[in-house]
């Protein structure tokens, strides 16, 4: 698997990003600038967590009007696959590739911990090496991780299983209507989600449960 | 020219900053506080003198940046 990591100035995940899927593919990522106006030809596309250009005016704001954005979004366009988590995230919601947006969590504490997340839809390339159901442990870290979208937004997602991963079991750290944690777009090859699957790969993390979440992506690959 | 754009979260879209603000005014003793919605306010000094362009420049910059217009309304003042 072909993939490439978007860094901004800001982006604190992206070396975490990179390990995790060259650990998991055996395959080394490519690095991008967010001013490069070109991407290399890959199968994966990834917005790393941080707070790029600190977070000013809006998470996600100024990154997602960085020249290299217009080029990520070609790649969705084409049905190239494109995640972004946490910071990701955001950037994806601020450009319009997802719906919603995401807000000041609930209690307005920024929120560092390990939440168990439920797979609810497995038919993504996403999420594929899951049950369906299955329930999880993955980390978050995130000040701004509220998932808001209006109420039609809201049942199109829902009734179109667009909805991947939920907060399970009680653990929903930031208020995010109907325990939304990750969204898909319409065609399915574009993914948001808050937690951070990157930063429990390996035993020194405590665990490799997010390990599944990297071979959905081969195994989505290897199918198609 | 100066415009000034204000940016305030539509009705409907929880504001927990706002909340806690609301909160924190009722501690310090102010009574009879209904609700409190926190916003934005840009200050943009314009070049040129045609209002209209200014106007429909501001749109514009509200549109693709100053404003997430998913969960936030804007108004464009010009003086």
């Amino acid at each position: 698997m072909k993939s490439a990591v978007v860094v901004f100035p800001g982006s604190n995940r992206d070396r975490d990003m990179l390990h995790a899927l060259e650990l998991v593919t055996g395959e080394k990522p490519a690095t991008v600038w967010h001013q490069d106006t070109e991407l290399p030809d890959v199968d994966l596309v990834v917005l790393p967590g941080g707070f790029s250009y600190g977070d000013y005016l809006r998470c996600g704001a100024i990154a997602g009007r960085s020249p290299v954005m217009s080029e990520v979004a070609k790649m969705a366009e084409r049905g190239r696959l494109v995640l972004g988590v946490c910071n990701g995230f955001q950037i994806l919601t601020e450009t319009g590739l997802l719906p919603g947006a995401l807000m000041r969590n609930a209690d307005l504490k920024f929120v560092c911990r390990e939440v168990k997340l439920q797979t609810v839809n497995t038919q993504t390339p996403f999420s594929g090496a899951f049950e369906n159901g299955q329930v999880w442990r993955c980390p978050v870290a995130h000040h701004d991780g509220n998932y808001f979208a209006d109420a039609d937004t809201l049942a199109q997602l829902e009734d179109g299983g667009r909805v991947v991963f939920r907060y399970a079991e009680g653990t929903n750290p930031n208020g995010s209507i109907n325990d939304i944690a990750g969204i898909v777009n319409a065609a399915g090859n574009v993914l948001g989600m808050m937690p951070h699957p990157e930063n429990l790969v390996e035993p020194i993390q405590g665990g490799t449960d997010g390990r599944r979440f990297f071979e959905s992506l081969i195994q989505a690959l290897e199918t198609a | 020219m100066k415009a000034r754009v204000t940016v305030t979260l539509k009705n409907g879209v929880l504001d927990p900053q706002g909340k806690a603000i609301e909160g924190a005014l009722g501690a310090l003793g102010f009574g009879g506080v209904g609700g409190v919605r926190q916003g934005k306010v840009f200050d943009i000094e314009l070049e040129g003198a045609d209002k209209e362009k200014a106007r429909a420049d501001l749109e514009a910059m509200c549109e693709k940046l100053l404003a997430n217009t998913v969960i936030e309304n804007y108004a464009i003042e010009l003086s």
